[in-house]
């Protein structure tokens, strides 16, 4: 079977009005391989596996697809439906399943097995069960979806896409959601699957997994396809290059990441220095036996303790769904707190209660927050940029009681554009209209460009290129060092431990385990991240 | 990097587009009913240029058909921007009419109240407040029930209808009407100065100086709207609760303070009824008119400048309904006026979807981000709104 081609596709172009998704991008695929698709946000992966996939006709360019027989058929253009039938399916980054519907049922949707007029729930059942432990994509066909966690939720939607017969299985970034062990469980699926003859396309610019699993990689970047090449040759710097086109410093993630000391201790030296004439930190946020409950579980936070001083970053690692959320909706203002308190340092540095205070007086107090879902909470989308960046200051804008001063929020607009790099620079489009990475600019740029003392960030990252994060990263380094005090919470690994002088694992609520950022490293964190050490872990 | 006079040039290609945007859905929407109109004017065996030109001769041609659009497009406008002010806070306010009636009770009551030799402008504005507050009171309890129970807006201003309308038809009927009659006795103070007192050629008709408020009251809904930090505030709500609630706003209170507006708005309605031409409350004397403020409202695209033009629209239509009747039924031109509001409330998405298409041919205006079309299920739907909102205007 190897040897053969699974999927080639030539020059595709593919425009949405004026923005060029993908400008002539080629792509080959051996059957039977793992093949990873890499570039950054933006580069058009995505665009060009949906071509593929027959979500988007392309504007130019051929997509051809293995026949059973193994001969090439050009297919450009075809349907979602005819790719299905031709055995290319696609794991979308946003699961599509019906969260009323149980996991058999979700996956059975569109081609129901019936006896008679009624729906054959048995024969469902049964047949899914056996795909299921044919793949080892374990989940009980039983289930309702909605009380699915996210990483059985992906499961439910591999085994949809493989249980409508697909043969080339497309995933796009499937592990953003999933934890350092879901991550190997996955890629012990997709080994099975190719072992199978299945072919695997997977999207990506987490350069270690396509390290760890891939067996040839294609780079695109900028909607072109820049370098094809086998994984045995490709060294993560050189991939990093070819996705940006210039070197990019990858070396300090990498070395934090791996756990040497180095700039750990440097970080302290610096944490030191930056409260003078005090060899120990100075406390700026102060959280103590909070419980937050949820509309699912009264103790969703679990008496949770801990402080942030100034000139420290504390990252909280852990799975999405183990608190997180509430913490950090506890912490602003967002979200009432069953019982514990929250203080903040005022200007004289002395620690201050705000559990009862509300969003604007906690803001006022010096508190900022770049939220995790900045298209839900973090931008009015429809909003221009200039009055995106007033959100949550629109009281300090006023030319008198109530008239906002347009003149002011100009200026502000101005300077923080220039200040913080945000592109196109016009204050007037709707943020909507803007990419991720500076629609995330808009947020930092508001929530970093004012005083504060403490901030919260939380996914600062999330969905933006690789060059916006190294800004990002910048800036809460420079926030560090000017003694601000961040809260730093994140599913992705690799970033809580680049910037972290301190690491929690947060597990099923409570703060499972705390180490110093040199200490902490993927393997020792990834046991308390799903809960194995959770006997052991309750020192807390 | 954009030079100076690029982006000028970007500034006027948007203006175009919000203007395209904001304009022609509108008028597509009226050409279709134009078309719809024709063909029942000609199944009833009439011309249909003939019937258009003596709707618009008994409308904007004489100075008494002028001065009866003015008049309806007066308690238009008011219901309207109550209507709009609440989408723009994302609330659906059903209950217009019966916080219009409210209003005009309480203005009548003022009026009857207040001593005969009143100055003008003192009554006048007591009269106002209490329409204000009339309207105010009604539009308050499912603004305070929604803020402080998530009760759906929508159910309780209609059911408020009912309960409002009943009390108040009762309250009239069992204490305060002139005997043979529904309605209350002559307001003492307060009334309004007719058209036709200022000029001989509006003699006749009902339209006063309310309309001069209605146009104030447009203008002041504009200026809080764009212009104001609570402005900001309510149209974030209404947009993005979430994310308002991120911004320190307290979404329940904006609430709850878009309805008492909303509510005061509709009641500032009635004044142009019980203040400017009849001069006492009657029961159903704003018929319709309230929930013909949520056409206003859609087809004014939420817009307080949208919002007096679709008023003079529909006002327009109703009063042309009379004029024609001696070509075809009056009731042909009621038809016409839902046929508007299916037409705008089908065109806006339709015509929008074709003016961005066209503007991808041309290669101009918008752009589509990458991500776009894949919404799962399961993810949040985001904010989503029955209603063609958008942030357009200011």
């Amino acid at each position: 079977m190897s040897g053969s081609t699974a999927v080639r596709i030539r020059g595709v172009v593919k425009r949405f009005g004026p923005v060029v998704a993908n400008a002539g991008a080629d792509l080959e695929v051996a059957a039977g391989e793992i093949h990873a698709l890499v570039g950054e946000n933006g580069a058009g992966k995505s665009t060009l596996m949906r071509v593929l996939a027959g979500m988007y006709p392309p504007d130019g360019g051929t997509v051809e697809v293995a026949t059973s027989g193994g001969a090439l058929r050009e297919v450009s253009g075809w349907t979602t439906r005819a790719a299905i039938d031709a055995g290319v399916g696609m794991v979308h980054q946003h699961f599509m399943l019906v969260p009323t519907l149980t996991v058999a049922e979700n996956l059975i949707l569109g081609r129901e097995p019936r006896r008679g007029l009624s729906l054959d729930l048995a024969v469902a059942e049964r047949e899914v069960r056996a795909l299921s432990d044919r793949t080892g994509l374990r989940v009980d066909p039983s289930r309702l979806v909605s009380d699915l966690s996210v990483g059985e939720a992906q499961r439910v939607e591999i085994l949809k896409t493989l249980y409508r017969g697909a043969k080339v299985l497309i995933l796009d970034e499937p592990t953003a959601v999933l934890s350092p062990p879901e991550v190997r469980d996955l890629w012990k699926v997709l080994r099975r699957l190719r072992d199978d003859g299945g072919t695997v396309i997977l999207i990506t610019h987490k350069l270690d997994e396509v390290i760890a699993i891939s067996e040839t990689i294609t780079v695109m970047r900028a909607g072109r396809t820049v370098g094809r090449l086998p994984t045995a040759q490709a060294t993560a710097r050189a991939i990093a290059r070819m996705m940006v086109g210039r070197e990019v410093s990858l070396a300090e993630r990498r070395e934090l990441g791996t756990g040497n000391g180095e700039p750990t201790a440097a970080s302290r030296e610096r944490q030191a220095a930056s409260v003078p004439g005090s060899p120990f930190p100075v406390p700026a946020l102060q959280v103590s036996h909070l419980t937050v409950a949820s509309s699912r579980r009264p103790n969703e936070v679990d008496n949770v303790s801990f402080t942030v001083a100034r000139g420290e970053i504390l990252g909280i690692a852990g799975v999405e769904g183990n608190g997180q959320t509430e913490l950090i909706e506890a912490i602003t203002g967002l979200r009432d707190v069953s019982s514990g308190t929250i203080s903040i340092a005022d200007a004289s540095g002395a620690l201050r209660e705000v559990t009862d205070s509300d969003v604007r007086s906690r803001a006022d107090a010096g508190l900022s927050h770049i939220p995790e879902d900045r298209h839900r909470r973090g931008l009015v989308l429809e909003y221009s940029v200039a009055d995106n960046l007033i959100l949550g200051q629109q009281h300090r804008f006023t030319a008198s009681a109530s008239a906002l001063d347009r003149a002011r929020i100009a200026s502000n607009a101005a300077s923080r554009i220039s200040t913080f790099d945000i592109r196109p620079p016009d204050e007037s489009l709707p943020s909507r209209v803007l990419s991720g990475g500076n629609q995330q600019k808009i947020v930092i740029a508001r929530e970093m460009g004012r005083d504060f003392t403490v901030l919260i960030a939380a996914q600062p990252t999330r969905g933006v290129d690789v060059g916006a994060i190294e800004f990002i990263h910048d800036q809460l380094r420079k926030a560090r060092a000017e003694g601000k005090a961040i809260l730093l919470v994140s599913a992705d690994l690799v970033e809580i431990l680049a910037l972290s002088d301190r690491v929690v694992v947060m597990y099923g609520g409570r703060m499972v385990v705390t180490l110093p950022g040199h200490e902490a490293t993927p393997e020792i964190l990834g046991p308390y991240m799903t809960g194995a050490h959770g006997a052991a872990g309750t020192a807390t | 990097m954009t030079s100076r006079r690029g982006s000028a040039d970007e500034r006027r290609d948007r203006m175009r587009v919000r203007i395209e945007e904001s304009v022609l859905p509108p008028l597509v929407a009226l050409a279709i009913a134009a078309v719809v109109g024709d063909v029942l004017i000609l199944i009833f065996g009439q011309s249909p240029g003939e019937v258009y030109r003596q709707l618009l001769e008994g409308t904007w041609g004489n100075a008494y058909g002028f001065g009866q659009v003015i008049y309806k497009a007066t308690t238009l406008t008011f219901t309207g921007l109550a209507v709009a002010i609440g989408i723009r806070a994302g609330l659906f306010n059903i209950g217009a009419e019966g916080q219009l009636a409210s209003g005009g009770f309480l203005a009548a009551l003022v009026g009857l109240a207040l001593p005969a030799g009143t100055p003008g402008i003192i009554a006048i504005l007591l009269c106002l407040v209490a329409a204000a507050a009339g309207g105010g009171v009604v539009g308050a309890i499912p603004g305070a029930l929604k803020a402080r129970f998530g009760a759906s807006e929508v159910i309780v201003t209609i059911m408020l209808n009912f309960i409002v309308l009943a009390l108040l038809n009762y309250i009239v009927a069992a204490h305060v009407h002139v005997a043979e009659t529904l309605h209350t006795p002559e307001i003492r103070a307060g009334s309004m100065p007719r058209l036709g007192d200022v000029s001989a050629r509006f003699a006749g008709s009902a339209a006063n100086t309310t309309f001069l408020f209605a146009l104030v009251a447009a203008v002041g809904v504009w200026w809080y709207l764009f212009r104001t930090r609570q402005g900001y505030e309510l149209r974030a709500v209404g947009l993005q609760p979430d994310a308002a609630e991120y911004g320190g706003v307290r979404v329940g209170s904006v609430w709850a303070k878009a309805m008492i507006v909303s509510g005061a708005l509709a009641g500032l309605g009635g004044v142009n009824y019980v203040l400017g031409y009849k001069h006492y409350y009657e029961e159903g004397f704003g018929t319709g008119s309230g929930f013909l403020g949520i056409a206003v409202a859609l087809v004014g695209r939420n817009h307080p400048v949208g919002v007096v033009i679709a008023a003079l629209l529909f006002a327009t239509l109703s009063q042309g309904g009379l004029a024609v009747n001696a070509l075809v039924p009056k009731q042909m031109v009621d038809v016409l006026t839902a046929v508007v509001i299916i037409a705008v409330a089908t065109s806006v998405p339709e015509v929008r979807r074709a003016l961005a298409s066209a503007r991808r041919a041309r290669g101009t205006g918008g752009r589509e981000p990458d991500s776009a079309p894949s919404e799962g299920l399961i993810s949040n739907p985001g904010p989503s709104s029955q209603f063609p909102v958008t942030d357009s205007g200011s």
